[in-house]
């Protein structure tokens, strides 16, 4: 049997009264869990939820050869079945609204109602991109008013408010750098990427059209400064860092990082996805970057996951604004916000665009509850924001280093993120287990096996949501999964034992999806 | 029998024009515990270098590829239910496919035991 799928669980198989239970049920419920069959299981082809009038046995067929020749096998069931049954799926799932979501890197933060009130006002909701620009100076002021402070707190010249993601922003910021080498004739190929870059780094440099050259960490999980240097020349288009980097450091090297590539006649891209850690702190722009991309769905709490679309507008350096993407907004001196857009880019001094990033002017819906969000907490709030962010991280780093390894642990503080590793686990336990293992402790698991570098890898982001409360039964927690996997503990390879599913087998799950319903024969 | 190895951390064993091939201990060392294989069907024709395929671990899912031409005669199907022979034997149960050498002189090119240590010795 295969390793990972010890309950043998797969689509299909029949669900026991008794799922594990000291006091089995002849439901197969636990209490008020519900046991939730597929909707085909539930309904039946008898049963119509809508009341249709019957067909008019007179009336021609008109479809022809194209006429159904059988039964489809559509399920019927009421409404108030159809309801239940997605209600209680709901139930099943796991949400930043129910509980802490520790996934590192991922920055998932609080929604604040506020945002979301704001976001729902129809002069923001019910706006159209093709609208008469005359109809959404409102909405255009947002945006401009949301690239102000975008500005402001990076220290930056100009913001691209379109790309829609932080992945798309790396390339719109890839893009910008492209344009302004091709503009001065410059040829150069490479992109060098630090080991300590988010993984699309690379991806986005390669999609863009460069060569890519790594870059090795030092013992302290940061960049190597001296290689870095070594490295530098005549080829080498930009440099791609991650700061802080997704060991969860601050890379103190930035600045001088940024001058040798600027005397070597490069750019810097900074990836901001972690720009929630040092947000009111540090300005990327006094750090020498050209480009950065700020994901307003971490730093700015807009929704992600499975709750919303990203957003990633860049923030770029004064020799790279001209070549940044249309569409963009213009406050003009009589207070009246305008769109730039190609027919009037020449009017506004933008004549080198490398074009569009999207047909359109970006996530409105996240503007509005990125903009909330900075307005409603000010700059004050916002420095207390990223320095509580850190303060979790560190609180949970050094309450767990003691019972698990922190690779990087003598590297001084960590940054808005705590990693930690498998190292020192009994043979065949791994960082898998002590994941499955938080499930039944009643916490979804962080984030595993990144990055990389670090074997085993757990990677904790708290962010400033959560309470000292909560942090305490987290680290109780994990303090005592991180004992029973240095000890060895068998029933730890078979959590979860409290889910409504055991350890599924997630790779076939992905692999070779069950996508349409299939009856299986009872056995 | 004589074992060449690629720069992709694959290995091929040799005998006649019957080559068996997977991934190196080095390989299963950087994947970490492997949860999925595909292997190539018996029949397939795969030109050197082409996509022959898939390994996935709980960090990352690689493209498996053919070091020499050749039509494969089978795939190992013990991967499937137990992917973690890669991990457990990766240089032995733990093969991925077996092919007829279309042709040997592709061998030419590939390191033997000594140069890939030293191959690998370079990235570490």
């Amino acid at each position: 049997m295969n390793q990972i799928n010890q309950s043998g669980w797969k689509p299909g198989t029949p669900i026991a009264a008794d799922h594990g239970g000291d006091y089995p049920t002849v439901t197969g419920n636990k209490a008020l869990m519900l046991e939730e069959p597929l909707l085909f299981e539930l309904g039946t082809a008898e049963t119509c939820g809508v009341d249709l009038p019957a067909p008019d046995p007179k009336a021609s067929n008109r479809l022809g050869p194209m006429a159904r020749e059988s039964d489809i096998g559509l399920p019927g069931l009421s409404e108030p079945e159809t309801v239940r049954h997605y209600t209680r799926l709901s139930r099943q799932n796991y949400a930043i609204d129910l509980g802490l979501f520790p996934l590192g890197s991922c920055t998932m933060k609080h929604n604040p109602r506020l945002n979301e009130k704001v976001a729902r006002m129809p002069g923001f909701a019910d706006v159209h991109p093709l609208q008469p620009v005359d109809t959404v100076r409102g909405a255009l002021g947002v945006i401009n008013e949301l690239a102000h402070w975008l500005i402001e707190l990076t220290g930056m010249h100009g913001v691209a408010m379109s790309p829609k993601a932080g992945a798309h922003g790396e390339l719109c910021g890839m893009l910008c750098i492209r344009a302004a080498l091709e503009a001065r004739r410059d040829v150069r190929q490479v992109v060098l990427v630090p080991e300590s870059a988010h993984g699309t780094n690379p991806a986005t440099a390669a999609f863009a059209g460069y060569e890519v050259e790594d870059i090795p960490a030092g013992a302290d999980g940061r960049v190597d400064l001296q290689a870095l240097k070594a490295r530098l020349g005549p080829d080498v288009a930009a440099v791609m860092i991650t700061n802080p980097n997704t060991c969860g450091l601050f890379e103190r090297d930035m600045k001088a990082i940024s001058d040798a590539v600027h005397a070597a006649g490069g750019f810097v891209y900074c990836d901001g996805a972690n720009f929630n850690a040092i947000m009111g702190r540090v300005r990327p722009g006094d750090l020498g970057v050209d480009a950065m991309h700020i994901n307003l769905h971490k730093t700015f709490s807009t929704p992600h996951g499975g709750g919303g679309p990203g957003s990633g507008p860049v923030v770029l350096s004064e020799p790279l604004c001209p070549y940044g993407p249309l569409p963009f907004t213009a406050r003009m001196e009589d207070g009246t916000v305008h769109l730039v857009e190609e027919e009037n880019a020449d009017q506004f001094g933008h004549t080198h665009s490398f074009g569009r990033m999207t047909a359109f002017h970006g996530q409105m819906g996240m503007f509005t509850r990125a903009l909330a969000y900075i307005l409603s907490h000010g700059v004050d709030g916002l420095r207390q924001a990223s320095g509580d962010a850190v303060l979790n991280a560190n609180y949970l780093l050094r309450s767990l280093d003691d019972v698990l390894d922190a690779p990087f642990g003598d590297a001084g503080h960590c940054m808005h993120e705590a990693l930690l590793s498998d190292h020192g686990f009994a043979e065949g336990m791994t960082t898998l287990d002590v994941a499955k293992g938080l499930i039944d402790e009643g916490f979804h698991p962080m984030t595993m096996y990144f990055p990389l570098v670090v074997h085993g890898a757990m990677l904790v982001e708290p962010t400033e949501t959560e309470s000292k409360a909560t942090l305490d039964q987290f680290i109780a927690a994990m303090r005592s999964l991180a004992e029973r996997a240095k000890a060895g503990d068998e029933t730890l390879k078979t959590a979860p034992h409290h889910a409504p599913r055991a350890r599924l087998d997630e790779a076939h799950a992905a692999r070779k999806p069950v996508l349409a319903y299939q009856e299986v024969a009872n056995g | 029998m004589p074992r060449y190895f690629t720069e992709e951390h694959e290995w091929i064993d040799v005998d006649g024009d019957s080559a068996t091939i997977g991934i190196t201990d080095y390989a299963q060392e950087q994947l970490g515990d492997v949860v999925f294989v595909e292997t190539p069907q018996a029949g397939t024709q795969l030109a050197k270098g082409a996509e022959a395929g898939v390994v996935e671990s709980v960090k990352a899912a690689s493209d498996v590829y053919a070091p020499i031409s050749g039509t494969v005669t089978e795939g190992n199907t013990a991967l499937e239910d137990e992917p973690e022979l890669v991990n457990s034997s990766p240089e032995e149960d733990g093969w991925f496919f077996k092919l007829t050498v279309a042709d040997a002189s592709e061998l030419e090119g590939l390191m033997d035991e000594a140069a890939y240590e030293t191959f690998c010795e370079g990235l570490d």
